[in-house]
């Protein structure tokens, strides 16, 4: 029930912002690696995505389904964008919010469902999404919608909010640091989210839905609230890669993606908020390292994989700081 | 004493098996008033649909006169209405004061976005919760189990945290399942004078389902007596224990099993 970070934990939070912020330009700038820009933006949207099936884990459902609301955020943003000539700054919220609206019409018949039940309709969830976005017009079809412009500049009354990012000649850092930002922005509001009320509200619906309801819970309200802010991470981490990649197809988010959100959070820790941010960064890596092996790479990384949520079932981050501590 | 939860014509069928039939009494307001009867007899599915967690296949229950029954539980526990439960229903990785603040979320002036920006109402929320967390605590005599993990707790104590996380909610009405169930004859007396107290001190209206006759004899202002689903008597518990059906569902050695 802690409101407020304890000394320890705002060190930490410190080390980590200058880390991402300063440390880690300074290095690709000593080294000269500047494809590793475009890993770590990566990281960071893929670790927005996986903040939101946290969430949903935190109201004690498992969600492979993300990949679902990562498409609908990629395509909102870019229909947005390019046939109705919005700035992306307004398309990325009406992304997560539209993708957040979806969440709610799907959610009302599934959320009731438990366990595997609900597992399963959400990984046929961005099949769907998938078969949807090829068979519609708007959309495309296979063909996708490419050539989507970099994210123009933003003012208000005048004074330069963001720069234009198709008039800079290095548009890598300027992503990575946007991208950077917004991970911390969800980061900070998750944080936020589960130690204020509503946090508190899903543990107890978590730990017992009948005594949650009998204190007057409205636990279908909430589900409904949480899976839907969980879904606009989705629409937001989605969205932003898309412009990245300054193009969406069908298969830009499939149901491997899907299952990769839900692999963050297992492997950094269901316990810890902070948990899907390094889950993202050592499965993205962990694959990437495990290059070198060739036809061997899948074997060995599941082995792996098998390994840690066999041998540390609350995740890495628990190696760090011990059971039930909720950070 | 006006009727405060009226069950008028009650009816519970599971498929054929009639678990309550036609059943009708009143809870009158401040009063304490059990339900008795062998096991099986339907108490707990009259309490479920008293509280609304299971409906009723006929007849209605009022609250005030407005119906309660065949709602969502959790808007019969906003009208007041609140239900405890048997065994280990509790919040397993929750402190006792955790669970105790979680309970009283109805109290909540400020909005769910007001908790999450941190907004002067939600500050006065969390630090009037957290007074009346530890009130509630001392009046149960439960402050040194407070820091306690939920999962914790003997068996004693977790009926206790049951009380208290349905006080905490601020109920009019407080329906216990089973209260002295499985407690020794110190703890039965002991829990016998916390809910007493509840009553006297708090003004909230009981109503209890109990196995425990001796118990329920002390406790109660009135009992209603199942057997079979269907209510055989209702009344004082003098009048109770006097009871020619009471005593021939009691297999008949009901002098020794009711007397006092």
């Amino acid at each position: 029930m802690m409101m407020g970070f304890s000394k320890k934990q705002l060190v930490g939070v410190g080390v980590f912002l200058v880390a991402i912020f300063v440390g880690v330009p300074l290095l690709i700038n000593m080294t000269g690696r500047w494809d590793f820009y475009f890993t770590l933006t990566s990281v960071a949207l893929l670790a927005i995505a996986s903040a939101g099936v946290w969430l949903t884990f935190y109201i004690g459902r498992i969600n492979i389904g993300q990949g679902a609301f990562a498409l609908i955020g990629a395509y909102v943003s870019a229909i947005l964008v390019v046939k109705a000539g919005w700035s992306f700054w307004i398309s990325l919220p009406a992304a997560g919010l539209i993708a957040g609206l979806v969440a709610v019409l799907i959610g009302l018949p599934i959320l009731r469902l438990r366990g595997v039940y609900f597992a399963m309709i959400t990984l046929v969830l961005t099949q769907v999404v998938t078969l949807t976005a090829l068979a519609l017009p708007i959309t495309n079809g296979a063909k996708g919608i490419s050539n989507i412009p970099l994210p123009s500049g933003a003012s208000i009354f005048g004074i330069p909010l963001i720069p234009d990012f198709g008039a800079m000649e290095n548009t890598k850092l300027a992503f990575y640091l946007t991208a950077c930002i917004l991970m911390v922005v969800t980061y900070a509001a998750l944080y936020r989210l589960v130690n204020s009320r509503l946090g508190h509200l899903c543990r107890s619906m978590q730990q017992n839905e009948e005594l949650a309801s009998s204190i007057g819970v409205n636990i279908a309200y909430i589900r409904i609230v949480i899976f839907a802010i969980s879904s606009f991470f989705g629409g937001i981490g989605g969205a932003m890669f898309g412009s990245i990649a300054q193009s969406v197809y069908p298969s830009t988010f499939v149901v491997a993606d899907s299952v990769n959100f839900m692999l963050n959070c297992f492997l950094g820790g269901l316990g810890y908020v902070f948990g899907p941010i390094l889950g993202t960064l050592v499965l993205y890596f962990g694959w990437d390292l495990l290059f070198e092996l060739g036809k061997y790479q899948m074997l060995v990384y599941s082995i792996i994989l098998i390994a840690v949520i066999r041998f540390l079932p609350n995740g890495l981050l628990s190696i760090r700081f011990g059971k039930g501590n909720n950070k | 004493m006006s009727a405060l939860i009226q069950v008028n014509n009650v009816t519970k069928k599971y498929g054929g098996l009639i678990a309550n039939n036609d059943i009708s009494f009143d809870v009158s307001e401040n009063e304490i008033l059990s339900v008795i009867g062998p096991n099986g007899a339907g108490k707990s599915t009259l309490f479920k649909m008293i509280s609304s967690f299971t409906p009723t296949t006929s007849g209605e229950v009022l609250y005030r006169g407005e119906p309660i029954s065949n709602l969502k539980p959790y808007v019969v526990a906003r009208k007041g209405i609140v239900r405890t439960f048997q065994e280990t229903t509790i919040f397993k990785s929750m402190t006792v004061r955790e669970s105790v603040v979680v309970a009283q979320h109805l109290r909540a002036k400020a909005s769910l976005a007001g908790y999450f920006w941190g907004s002067r109402t939600a500050k006065e929320d969390v630090t009037a919760f957290g007074e009346y967390a530890d009130e509630l605590l001392e009046f149960l005599g439960m402050s040194e189990i407070a820091n306690e993990l939920a999962s914790n707790l003997p068996q004693g104590n977790l009926r206790a945290l049951g009380i208290a996380i349905g006080l905490a909610t601020d109920p009019k009405v407080l329906l216990l399942d089973e209260p002295f169930a499985g407690m020794n004859h110190d703890e039965t007396m002991n829990m016998v004078n916390l809910v007493r107290s509840v009553r006297d001190e708090r003004g909230v209206t009981v109503m209890l389902v109990e196995h425990d006759m001796p118990a329920v004899m002390n406790i109660s202002d009135r009992i209603v007596v199942l057997n079979f689903g269907e209510k055989i008597a209702e009344g004082t518990p003098s009048e109770i224990q006097n009871n020619e059906k009471v005593i021939e569902a009691y297999l008949g050695s009901a002098d020794d099993e009711i007397g006092m």
